[in-house]
């Protein structure tokens, strides 16, 4: 019960900051598609970097551990293109949805009600996937400090300075 | 440009600094790490169950993801909810059918925007599943943990992504 108390609170802070931040408009969406507007790559690369080092301090100090999604090259190479397809027609990612319908962009609830379609077919074609992409590429649950030998202290900075470039580069462009 | 109005909208890399912090703080408290996707399949099971009881209990997929409320399941209506919140405060909460970059390109239709979208959001679930995040598990909460699989994820999203809005609106032009 307290857990989902726990969800609904986070929630709440989550979906107020992407509305303030504008990351949930169509616009600023496909803006960043089109390289004319790079809003949500600064919340984005904003909030990974800030949460990177927070989550790594909390699992040196035994306070979290890491619950991380296996990388199955196979699923996750052509379902992240897919996705980036439907993303690109939709203009919304599954959270900013919600929250577009919430601030009353309503085309958001179209994608709401396709989404809940393309989870339902999902289901019934996960025994197809199971047994073919999903076990093509399996390299387990791997990050990229492990994958590279190195201590996660070592890639942090590199990082950050690399999202940090990144960021001065778009200011530089204006977008 | 903006000099005489005031912005009503918070900087991104503030907003998004904050929801790191956010992130940070739910992996502390419920050691639970953001997430969107799952969310619609356990809804559309949801749905089904009422429908089908049979039938999702038969399908495997609904076996691993069950059709119920969780920690996820409440951190998205969170959003829905912080979000209108967000809004409503500062007064930029406006209904609208149709976003304007969509309505300068496509026209005034709501039902082709209606389609594109529903037919978008089918589409970019089905990836999402397949790649096992969206941009909010795969992007933060992977993207923070250092993930190898979810960084090639959001790769993925970008490159589909802006594939689909080269086909859409074509390329180069800043309109």
């Amino acid at each position: 019960m307290k857990e989902l108390l726990y969800g609904l609170i986070t929630g709440i802070m989550f979906g107020f900051l992407l509305q303030r931040a504008q990351v949930l408009r169509y616009d600023k969406q496909i803006g960043a598609l089109r390289f004319l507007d790079m809003t949500i790559v600064k919340f984005m690369l904003s909030a990974v970097m800030t949460g990177m080092v927070g989550i790594y301090i909390l699992k040196d100090i035994g306070i979290a551990s890491l619950s991380l999604k296996p990388t199955i090259l196979g699923a996750v190479i052509p379902g992240g293109l897919v996705f980036g397809i439907g993303w690109g027609l939709l203009g919304y990612c599954p959270g900013t949805s919600i929250g577009a319908v919430a601030e009353g962009r309503i085309d958001g609830l179209w994608g709401v009600l396709g989404m809940l379609v393309g989870a339902g077919v999902y289901a019934e074609l996960y025994p197809w996937f199971k047994n073919t992409l999903l076990t093509f590429g399996d390299f387990g649950k791997i990050t990229v400090p492990q994958a590279l030998g190195v201590g996660h202290w070592f890639i942090i900075p590199i990082v950050i300075i690399a999202g940090l470039l990144l960021l001065r580069w778009i200011e530089s462009k204006n977008l | 440009m903006q000099s005489e109005k005031k912005n009503p909208y918070w900087n991104p890399y503030v907003a998004g600094m904050l929801a790191g912090c956010v992130l940070i703080g739910s992996v502390a408290v419920s050691g639970k790490f953001f997430g969107t996707s799952t969310t619609f399949v356990r809804s559309v099971g949801m749905i089904e169950k009422s429908i089908s009881p049979d039938h999702v209990a038969n399908l495997d997929y609904f076996k691993k993801e069950k059709p119920m409320v969780d920690w996820q399941w409440m951190f998205v209506i969170g959003i829905f909810f912080g979000a209108s919140l967000a809004a409503k405060m500062s007064g930029t909460y406006a209904l609208q059918l149709i976003p304007d970059m969509w309505q300068r390109r496509f026209g005034q239709s709501i039902i082709k925007r209606a389609i594109v979208a529903f037919v978008g959001g089918t589409i970019a679930m089905i990836g999402a599943r397949l790649a096992d995040g969206c941009p909010s598990g795969h992007g933060l909460s992977g993207g923070a943990q250092l993930s190898v699989g979810s960084l090639i994820a959001l790769v993925c999203f970008f490159t589909g992504g802006i594939i689909m809005t080269r086909i859409l609106f074509g390329g180069g032009t800043r309109s």
